[in-house]
């Protein structure tokens, strides 16, 4: 076991990123997410890689493009208003199949909205955000330890599966700080012969595009990216189950929210209330067969988010409305307590409660 | 517990906050008028102002932006802050930013505190802390607060904490690396912060401690 340091969540998130190989990062400053930048601009020289500070986002999200076609691990990273500024730029990562780590530590919107913690970015990570026919593999930590270790993660994805990756934080998440063990984990290194880095005496030449005016040729690939992504739904589904064993009230909470959430669980639990929480790691692909797994055993689902309801509508999907679904949500960079959190459950046991 | 002005700077994340306010309840059970001052220019986050109940149980005034941890993130400071040197009957606790950009916020009232001559300028260190885990990274962000603050620093703290995780091994560890940061830079150890539940298990390793309070950031802590 190598020995713990103390981390800020955006710190111990560009410190993966280092360890995971990546050597190019572009950015612009926002808050909550600057440390990671700031923790760039130290390390990045010292390690012969590159931290620039870009312009503007759109201007970072492309410098993203062109290094990821060089076949070099490449991020940016943000805060809600700065991905929306990036989205274009995301969707053409998507498009020309490049991999590539976004990472939006997430404030309070819309608009320019506040600093403060959020869960309002569901719908773009998830829904698109860009446009046209695409996913991105969306992490979503809850701990400083997560942080470290999903930033690792999602470059090897990304790499694995040949498209963008995001780490969707929050401004907590982003802030907090929190004991990591600094695991190295095992760089995997995949084969790039699509990169874009001079004939090297091959047949053909290598061209990273997202345009296609041929429409059956367009369509041939969308087909082609939707069946890597059904590889992606089986294989690369992550949650965590807690106290799921014997509950009739199943928690769905992903981020900052789970956290309240478990403390809620400890609570409520006290009170007689058999309540347990799956939680989303992966929130795209996200379990849907873990929560359609649980429907059969609880007699209801309350989504926690902090957002006015956007993951709720996956979570009613995912269980094909066999139970009752509720909602509970904070929105505005508001975080609730675990107190409210209780008091809905309890609305929810006697019947009060309205469903979503 | 001696000079009256104690400022309080150090790394990013060294625990600033928690010593500086806990410093200033120390000094409010001395029953002597004391006022914290929050100079944070760099970050709106998790700020001197999430102790203001505690602060106000104790008597200490909190002179602090009105727009910390409020939704306005430009890097302002309280008009009142002057206080710290104008009103030379109260003990001033100055929660100094992080890092030499924290520190750019104290060279305005340079020329103050050096002419009164009655402060300290405390490096909080906590060894556990990525960039200050050796000798020379402590020492390399001591040169640039001095230099963006425009102030040396007059003592060290033993701040080595791995938050809730922490035992004696990470205090008695800090204290060992704070000894030989001291010999390094001939600058005294003030004394070793460990959070209150430690304090009596500490004492075995030393009786120069200052129990620190825990400031409890929001409803995901337990």
């Amino acid at each position: 076991m190598s020995e713990k340091v103390l981390m800020k969540g955006n710190e111990a998130l560009a410190e993966a990123a280092i360890a995971a190989g990546c050597r190019h990062y572009f950015g612009y400053p926002i808050t909550p997410q600057t440390e990671v930048a700031a923790y760039m601009a130290k390390k990045m020289p010292k390690i012969n890689g590159t931290f620039l500070q870009a312009e503007s986002e759109i201007a970072a999200i492309n410098m993203v493009i062109g290094a990821a076609s060089a076949g070099k691990r490449a991020m940016t990273s943000s805060s809600s208003p700065g991905i929306s500024l990036k989205s274009e730029g995301i969707s053409y990562l998507a498009g020309c199949e490049l991999p590539a780590l976004i990472v939006n530590v997430q404030r309070g919107g819309p608009g320019l909205g506040g600093i403060q913690p959020s869960q309002s970015d569901y719908f773009q990570a998830i829904k698109g955000g860009g446009h046209g026919d695409y996913n991105l593999i969306v992490l979503a930590p809850a701990s400083v330890q997560e942080m470290y270790s999903l930033a690792f993660k999602a470059f090897d994805l990304a790499d694995k599966y040949r498209m963008p990756a995001m780490i969707l934080a929050d401004g907590t998440m982003g802030q907090m700080m929190e004991p990591v063990e600094l695991v190295d984990g095992e760089v995997e290194k995949y084969e790039k012969p699509w990169a874009t880095t001079g004939t090297a005496n091959h047949e053909g030449r290598n061209i990273i595009n997202s345009l296609s005016l041929a429409a059956p040729e367009l369509e041939q690939w969308n087909l082609a990216r939707y069946k890597k992504y059904k590889v992606i739904e089986e294989n690369e589904v992550k949650y965590e189950e807690y106290l799921t064993e014997d509950a009739e009230i199943i928690i769905v909470a992903f981020g900052i929210a789970s956290r309240v959430s478990k403390n809620a669980i400890d609570d409520a639990r006290k009170a007689g209330i058999k309540v347990g929480m799956i939680r989303p790691i992966t929130l795209w692909p996200f379990p849907k067969k873990a929560l359609k797994e649980a429907a059969k055993k609880a007699k209801a689902f309350l989504s926690v988010e902090l957002n006015m309801g956007q993951m709720v509508d996956d979570v009613k999907l995912a269980i094909d409305c066999a139970r009752p679904v509720y909602f509970y949500g904070r929105t505005g960079g508001v975080i609730m307590s675990p107190e409210e959190i209780v008091g809905k459950l309890k609305e929810i046991v006697k019947g009060d409660a309205k469903q979503w | 517990m001696g000079k009256r002005v104690n400022l309080f700077m150090g790394h990013y994340g060294s625990g600033k906050t928690h010593v500086a306010v806990s410093y200033a309840l120390e000094l409010s059970k001395e029953k002597k008028p004391v006022s914290i001052y929050d100079l944070d220019i760099v970050n709106p986050y998790f700020r001197t102002v999430d102790a203001k109940s505690m602060l106000d149980r104790h008597g200490v005034e909190l002179i602090v932006s009105p727009y910390a941890e409020t939704n306005v993130d430009i890097p302002a400071m309280n008009a009142a802050s002057y206080k710290m040197t104008d009103d030379k009957k109260r003990f001033a606790v100055v929660d100094v930013g992080g890092d030499d950009r924290g520190a750019l916020a104290l060279g305005r009232f340079r020329d103050r505190l050096k002419e009164e001559n009655n402060y300290d300028a405390f490096l909080v260190v906590n060894c556990f802390r990525p960039e200050t885990r050796d000798i020379s990274g402590a020492i390399e962000i001591l040169k640039e607060i001095e230099t963006a603050g425009k102030l040396p620093i007059t003592a060290i703290i033993n701040n080595a904490n791995l938050g809730k995780e922490t035992t004696l091994f990470e205090v008695e560890k800090g204290l060992k690396f704070c000894e030989e940061l001291s010999k390094e830079t001939n600058l005294p150890l003030a004394f070793t912060s460990v959070f209150e539940g430690l304090i009596e298990g500490a004492k075995t390793i030393t009786d120069n401690l200052m129990p620190v309070s825990e400031i409890l950031y929001g409803s995901w802590q337990k």
